[in-house]
This record gives C-alpha cells, structure tokens and sequence, in this order.
C-alpha cells in the first residue's frame, strides 16, 4: 500500500427524484482509497451502499437517480466534471465494478474470451495477437486454469465461483486503478468465497489496484479490508482501520452491528438484532438518524445532526456522544 | 418439503415428454411435412426454369379448362390442368411460388429490420423518442393495410415493387413493437449494466448485447411472418392490385379461376390449396422455432 490516494470522494450527493419528491439517498458522503488499499464500505440492505458505488462510476439508473452535488476525484480528477463520452473512455479502464450476481452478469451469447477482450479492445489499441496474449494473461492473474482451453467456454458451461472469477478478469483487463466491488462474494458459497477474497488480495499485491469493496458481511471486511466505513441511511457514521474498528468500535450502530454477528465461542439462546427499522429516507426526522434505534441517546440527539469528530488515527465518528466532555 | 412437490406437480409437462410413440411421430410429422412443404416450395422457385414442364404465360385456346391427370378427360401432359386461357396449372403455380417467396422474403426483410432498429432503439434510449416511435408504431398499426395499398395502387401503378412497399409500410410495426418489449426485458439484465461498465457505447451496447439476445424472438415472428405475408400478396393480386398480368401470382390464379368455379373447379381451387398447404407450413415451423429458441419455453 502506498500513500497515493486514488480515489477521494468530498461530500457526496445522490438523490433519487421520484414521484414522492426527491429523495436523499447519499447525504454528505466523503472518504478516500489509497493506492493497493481496500476500503469497505458496510452497512443493512437500502443504507446506499450500492448507490455510492454506482455514483462513482456514473452509472446510477437514469433519469431518476443524479448526483447533486459533492466531488469524485480519481487521481486527482473529478470524474462529475466529465461528459458521457469522457466517462466512457475511464470506464473499464481506470475505473470498473464487479456486480453481485455471476449469473446474470455475463452475456449468455459471447463465449468468455469475448467478452474479456472487448474491454481490452475498447480501452486499448493492440493487433488481435496482442488482446489474445492479454486475455490469457488476464485468466492467469485470475487464476483460471487452463485459460487457453476456457477461451471458448460459454457462461453457462461454467459454475458460478468460475464466472465470477471471468467477471473479475472483465474487471482487470485493462489494470485499472480503481474496483468497485458491489458484494461479489454474496452469491458465492463459503468456500469459494473465501478463496475470491483471498485472490483478490493477491490481485491487489500484484496491480496496486484500489478496491471499494461493499459488503454487509464483517466478516468478509475483516479478511479483505484495510479500512472500514460504516453507512446508516445515506451517510457515513464512523470510519476506522479494520482492526480499530473490531477493537474499539464507537458508534452505537457500529456496536449494534458487531453484536449482531453470531459468534461460534460464545452459547446464547436467541442472536441479538437491532430493534426496529432504518428511517424512510423519504422523509427523515431532523437530528440523528439512528436516534430510534439508539441504545444510549442523548438529550439532544434529536435537535441536530451529529457532526463528525476524529477520535484516533484516521478514526471518525459521527455521534454526539463523541463531543460529550468528560 | 411438501412445498417443492407441489411445484413439480403444479408446473407444465414439458411437451413431448410422456407421449407415446405414435404420439410423438406425429409430432414429429408436423415438424417434416411442413419442412418437405416448404422446400419444395424454395427448390422449384429457384429452379423453375427447368422444373417447369411449360411456360407459364403460353396460351393454348385448343386445350382450355382441361381437367387435372387424376381427373376424367385430364392429360399427363397438363398434371394439374389448363385454366382458361389454356395455360398449365402446374408452370402457373410453380412460377407463381417465385412471386409468392420473393415478395414475402423482401417485405419481410425490409419490415424485420427497420423494425427491429426502431425497436431496439426506442427500448433502449426510452424517453421522448420511444413515445413518439411507439405512437407512429400505433398508428401504423391502426391504419388499413388493404385501403393504403389499393391507394398506392392506383398512384404509382401496381407492380411488383408496389406490393413490396404497399406491405412495407405498416408491416414493420409489429416488430417494432416486439423488439421494444423484449429490449425493455433485457436492458434491465446485469449484463447490459457490465457492458456499460466496461465502457461500452449505447450503439454498442444496442446491437452487440441486446440484439443478439433478442433475436430468438424475432426469428420466430420473421417465420411466421411468411405465411401471412404470402397470403397478403394473394389478397393483393386476387383484388387485382398486385402483380399485374400475365405474371402469375397464386392471389390472381385463384382470381382468375372465379367464374369457372361450377365448370373448372381445379383452376381457383389448386392455387388455393398451395396457398394453404404454405401458409400452414409456415406456421408449424414458426411454432416449433419457438419452442426450440424460446428458452422461457424450454425452461417448463
């Protein structure tokens, strides 16, 4: 891991405009990846994980999700400043996302070879030799036996663990700086997964490549993360280095979510869960989001949004109890 | 686990399976007659020239209204008769069988891919342009076919290429608005989303990652498109705007043979039965291409 920051989003703004009115669906999201750096971003299902990956990369579902406001620099550039065109040529080449689901993500009617080397043909300008010689070698850095053999290989001939590794050579083709991961392990089985991730930090030794890596699964973050940060309805509440986080979680979300993770040393008769529902982002109350699901709130919780304090080493937290003098 | 049984039970026999064996060698037979139909129908219209025992446009006042061979007072010389002019049938109907392909393959090919385009184009891009691709696609679809022909009939003549154009037309919004519904269908698949990560551009996307995902369903329109548009061109020639005489056509053989119907029923009779042994045809392998492309089908 260097210290050059690769990506580094300020203030984030994605609404959703629907017929109900426009809804905040990211509210005022900022963090930043260093290069050979995974940064996870967890948080329950609707809290706008996916939306900040699709943000970044611009492909939100068109015409009711925009970016209203906030910057995305990649390598110093601001990807919101670029038009459709630009954004295409940064598409698969510096910037690429994997998707969730193997089975859907492929094009049932290209063999596998195809489809990597169309990326390669978009992005790069190489005699058809040349884009063979990179599609093996990019089925080698994925570790997908045999490679010249899977060349012709539809997706349907493969199992679900082997297209998504063809989704991650899609991803990788042409080295790019950035991967968004969009939870490419949920539709794996257990081992399989634990093998993708562990490929994956290979990857990462190997093309320096930033990850966003978007999960609900700590324990996927704790194998694969440097950083962690933890989203609540469409913001961030605290963000600290994996081990920190584990450690010394600080938010009450945060801690709720720990506590919710079943654990093998431990017997009890029912798993924790929170209490209640995340807010409709529709039409949210003022003060804290989490107020009512909170363990420990405070009088004023409910007046004012809790601003964000840095409480460690590139740990933030963003819970009035944090400004509390004591 | 109840559950699951009652899925298996509840969901439709797959077809074939289950048949008996005489079961299944009709349904085996309705896929080779249609076949055999239809390539006899292409192999004669290519080779006509030399299949024909007769030209299809000689008179021959000495032998007019002959019966078919199989019929008293019918010569093998004339297998299917003479009309009234003393033509033979059988020329007739082979040369015919020339008109009837040519013209349903052209319209179908022009139709098909000015269709689809619009389809594909309005499906995927949305917004204001599919409204108004949709609204002219409604409109064509509203528009009597016979009325516009029978115009363009009278403006610019009946012809071969009047015809081409008179179903061109309209014909194209039935694709149109089927590709749009299957392009809506597949947009929305992960891997249009993949394409567009990978920087892909909408044309791009448009015509390598949709249309090659729609186009089981378009084969089977396009199939079963023949039929209809070989009985649109006889329409045409039997109410006189289509291939004018003396081409033949089979529309204008059956016109022809109107007034003898009581004395020589075989003149009318003969080129409607090749009409619905082809359109017939036609269908079974459309329904059959179906079953075997369509994979929501297979699936049950």
């Amino acid at each position: 891991m260097s210290d050059r920051i690769v990506l580094q989003v300020e203030n984030l703004h994605t609404s959703f405009f629907t017929r109900l009115g426009e809804v905040k669906v990211i509210d005022g999201v900022s963090f930043y990846v260093r290069e050979g750096e995974t940064l996870g971003i967890v948080g329950e299902s609707g809290c706008g994980k996916t939306v900040t990956g699709l943000s970044i990369i611009r492909l939100l579902p068109e015409p009711a999700g925009k970016v209203v406001g906030g910057k995305i620099l990649l390598d110093g550039s601001d990807l919101l400043k670029l038009s459709q065109k630009e954004m295409r040529e940064y598409r698969g080449k510096k910037i690429t996302m994997i998707l969730q689901d193997p089975m859907t993500s492929l094009n049932p009617v290209y063999p596998i070879g195809d489809q990597i080397a169309e990326s390669i043909r978009l992005h790069r300008n190489l005699s058809e030799g040349e884009v063979l010689k990179e599609v093996i070698s990019t089925l080698k850095l994925l570790r997908i036996p045999a490679p010249q053999m899977r060349l012709r290989d539809y997706p349907f001939q493969l199992s679900g663990g082997m297209r998504q590794r063809v989704v991650g050579a899609i991803a990788m083709s042409c080295r790019p700086r950035l991967l968004i991961a969009d939870e490419p392990t949920t539709a794996l089985d257990a081992t399989i997964q634990a093998q993708y991730i562990a490929l994956f930090k290979e990857i990462q030794r190997e093309t320096g490549v930033a990850i966003v890596f978007i999960t609900h699964d700590f324990g996927v973050i704790a194998n694969i993360c440097h950083r962690v940060a933890v989203m609540y309805a469409g913001k961030i509440v605290e963000t600290a280095r994996t081990r920190e986080l584990f450690k010394n979680p600080q938010h009450p979300y945060t801690i709720a979510l720990m506590e919710s993770v079943p654990r093998l040393d431990q017997k009890t008769d029912r798993l924790y869960s929170i209490q209640g529902q995340p807010p409709s982002l529709a039409n949210l109350p003022p003060g804290c989001r989490f107020l009512p699901r909170c363990s420990d709130p405070l009088d004023f919780c409910h007046e004012r949004e809790p601003e964000e304090k840095v409480i460690g080493d590139e740990h933030s937290v963003s819970c009035w109890r944090m400004w509390r003098t004591n | 686990m109840t559950d699951e049984k009652e899925i298996v039970a509840a969901r439709p026999k797959r077809k074939g399976y289950g048949l008996s064996q005489r079961a299944r060698l009709v349904k085996k037979l309705t896929l080779i007659i249609p076949v055999a139909i239809l390539s006899i129908l292409v192999l004669t219209a290519i080779f006509a020239p030399w299949i024909a025992p007769d030209s299809p446009t000689a008179t021959n006042m000495l032998e007019r209204k002959l019966p078919p061979a199989f019929m008293e007072g019918g010569t093998t010389e004339h297998l299917l008769g003479t009309d009234g002019l003393g033509r033979d049938i059988l020329s007739r109907l082979i040369y015919g069988g020339r008109v009837s392909l040519s013209v349903s393959m052209l319209v179908i090919a022009i139709t098909a891919s000015i269709g689809t385009a619009l389809g594909i184009v309005a499906g995927y891009l949305g917004g204001h342009l599919e409204s108004v691709l949709m609204r002219i696609t409604d409109v064509s679809m509203a528009f009597p076919g016979l009325l516009l022909a029978m115009l363009l009939s009278v403006g610019i003549g009946p012809g071969f290429w009047t015809v081409i154009l008179a179903l061109s037309i309209l014909g194209w919004a039935v694709y149109a608005r089927m590709v749009r519904g299957e392009t809506l269908k597949v947009r929305e698949l992960d891997f249009v989303l993949q394409a567009r990560i990978i920087g892909a551009s909408p044309l791009r996307i448009m015509v390598k990652h949709i249309f090659p995902n729609i186009i089981n369903s378009l084969i089977v329109v396009m199939t079963l498109a023949v039929g209809l548009m070989i009985l649109a061109e006889a329409t045409l020639s039997y109410l006189g705007i289509g291939i004018p005489a003396p081409t033949p056509s089979w529309g204008s053989m059956v016109a022809d043979g109107r007034n003898d119907l009581s004395m020589a029923w075989w003149i009318s009779t003969i080129p409607g039965i090749a009409i619905g042994l082809v359109v017939l045809s036609c269908n079974f392998l459309g329904d059959w291409l179906r079953d075997k492309l369509d994979p929501r089908l297979r699936r049950l």
